[in-house]
């Protein structure tokens, strides 16, 4: 078994990095993306201090039909847009895009209602200090927050882990890719038990370190 | 220093209109406490939120210092906002912030540097008598507490009114002493003209130069807090001002009794013995007293005593004609079922 398994070893070691690059792309355009994104959602709201109901609505109805469109299928109708992006539609980089495209609404959506949960009375004594709408979304409602945003961040991660096996199927590389190949085509059980091991572990670390980092950046 | 000219509200939803504030005029002098009561639903806190544009009237003006808030740009009325500090009920201190930088948070609204904010901030907290929980976190706090916090905060930037929504609503009743001694002193050291709204007319009597009370979106009855307490007109007014002159007496003790029992309302500076004495001397009745309290409203005295008084009819009447000539006097009827201010009340 150890010799099955050190023969593997090269193999293992770059799916994995592949997957760390789907995920890392994902989340970073997650972040970069989904967080302005979903605060918009947030700040547009009824009775919200950037009321804005065009705006509120287009952004939730093109959030919504990203998120409707289940994975496998985003990611073949996006081969296009992929292939204009990063000139292929193979490897890690490339499955990024889609993840990255699903990734975005996705967290749109958990920022948004992470800030819901905010009291609105704080929001409002902001306003009768006279703040204007950018210190508060800034110095109110990113602190109130910033512990949902972490777990959100978890969650769109180990979300991303799931999607990834999926752009593995279809030429993206990485541990479900690896998963597939060997375990589905040619019936070898232990890579299968092997990748599920460390997809398994890999969801426990994230999933504890964004635990931590969220309890961390906690305050009062 | 305020003034509210034709001011309504209407809030529009699916099926109806509900009027929040009707057609309510009225002004707010410089330096002044002024109190607005009635009950939930009166409409009582849409008014104090239009006084800085929280919400927006529907129609009728809003005049802070000869501005019309109502005709200012965004930016003007942050300007003009950062001029009227507001509490609240809940307090509405972002958790994730300390002490300090909550109060520091009003400064940051009006763009005061980084070492100044600090500075100031530390001195609001002195003034609230909070400079040792800098520090801490609002979780941390207890209810008095955390007012004191938005309190600072809401003196941040020297507002010219202070607005008070319920600000002791959510307090126990010597928590809800200790803030009003605080906004009394602000009022007097700094002053700073205050705006409260409250349903507990305990609080008017505290604290309130005058007041208004308000039902179903209208001002019903405004005047010097004293004055409204010893002459109010308006059902409403008198509900509220039993809540804090009440008495009751025994349903018993006035079936029982076989003379003719006396209210009598002394204001100002009539001492309320001497009249007493003086009766019993001057007529022959006797006088059984049921109840006497003397209340302070402004420093002033507001004494209520109720006396039974036994005798010939003839002269029980004569004795009430002498005292009604000199101070308010109703016969309480036997049943017991009528209280002479319930009147109106369910």
């Amino acid at each position: 078994m150890m010799d099955q398994f050190i023969t593997l070893l090269p193999e293992l070691n770059k799916s994995f990095l592949e997957t760390l690059i789907m995920v890392a792309i994902g989340l970073g355009v997650a972040l970069v993306a989904g967080l302005p994104l979903g605060l918009l959602l947030f700040v547009t709201d009824r009775g919200l201090f950037l009321e804005n109901k065009v705006v509120k609505s287009v952004t939730g109805i093109i959030v919504n039909l990203v998120r409707s469109v289940p994975f496998i299928i985003l990611l073949v109708f996006l081969f296009p847009f992929t292939n204009f992006l990063v000139g292929s539609t193979t490897g890690p980089v490339a499955a990024s895009v889609a993840l990255s495209v699903a990734a975005i609404p996705f967290y749109a959506r958990i920022v948004e209602s992470s800030a819901r949960d905010i009291d609105r009375g704080v929001i409002e004594a902001a306003i009768a200090c006279g703040a204007s709408p950018w210190l508060i979304i800034k110095d109110i409602i990113f602190p109130e927050i910033k512990p949902g945003l972490i777990s959100g961040l978890t969650i769109t991660a180990i979300s991303l882990i799931g999607y990834s096996a999926m752009a593995g199927a279809i030429g993206g590389g990485g541990i479900g890719d690896l998963a597939i190949r060997y375990g589905y085509y040619r019936y070898d059980n232990f890579v299968m038990f092997t990748t599920v091991i460390i997809l398994i572990v890999m969801v426990q670390v994230i999933q504890y370190a964004g635990d931590f980092l969220a309890k961390y950046v906690k305050k009062g | 220093m305020i003034s509210i000219e034709q001011l309504s509200k209407v809030y529009q939803t699916k099926d109806r209109k509900i009027i929040g504030v009707d057609d309510v005029t009225m002004s707010v002098e410089q330096g002044e406490i002024f109190g607005i009561v009635g009950y939930s639903g009166a409409g009582k806190s849409s008014l104090l939120r239009c006084m800085n544009i929280l919400e927006r009237p529907t129609s009728g003006k809003v005049v802070l210092d000869g501005t019309d808030l109502l005709s200012l740009s965004p930016k003007e009325l942050r300007t003009a906002r950062q001029s009227i500090g507001m509490i609240f009920q809940g307090f509405h201190l972002a958790m994730s912030k300390t002490v300090l930088e909550n109060v520091a948070f009003a400064l940051k609204a009006s763009k005061v540097g980084r070492v100044e904010r600090r500075r100031r901030a530390l001195e609001l907290l002195d003034l609230v008598g909070l400079s040792d929980k800098a520090d801490q976190y609002p979780a941390q706090l207890s209810g008095g507490q955390k007012q004191r916090v938005s309190i600072a905060r809401s003196l941040a930037n020297d507002p010219k009114v202070l607005l008070c929504d319920e600000a002791t609503s959510a307090l126990d009743p010597n928590t809800t002493q200790s803030i009003l001694k605080l906004l009394k002193k602000i009022n007097r050291e700094l002053g700073l003209t205050i705006v409260l709204i409250t349903h507990e007319m305990e609080v008017v009597k505290e604290i309130c130069d005058r007041c208004a009370v308000m039902e179903e979106g209208r001002i019903v009855e405004e005047g010097e807090t004293y004055h409204m307490f010893a002459h109010p007109q308006n059902d409403l007014t008198k509900r509220f001002i039993q809540t804090v002159l009440d008495f009751n007496l025994p349903k018993e003790l006035l079936e029982k009794s076989k003379g003719t029992i006396v209210h009598m309302k002394f204001t100002g500076e009539l001492a309320g013995e001497s009249i007493v004495s003086d009766l019993l001397k001057n007529y022959e009745v006797s006088g059984n007293i049921l109840h006497g309290k003397v209340d302070y409203i402004q420093n002033k005295a507001l004494g209520t005593f109720v006396i039974e008084l036994t005798g010939e009819d003839a002269e029980v009447q004569r004795a009430i004609e002498h005292v009604r000539q000199k101070v308010e006097v109703e016969v309480l009827p036997h049943d017991g079922s009528v209280h002479h201010s319930v009147a109106g009340a369910e």
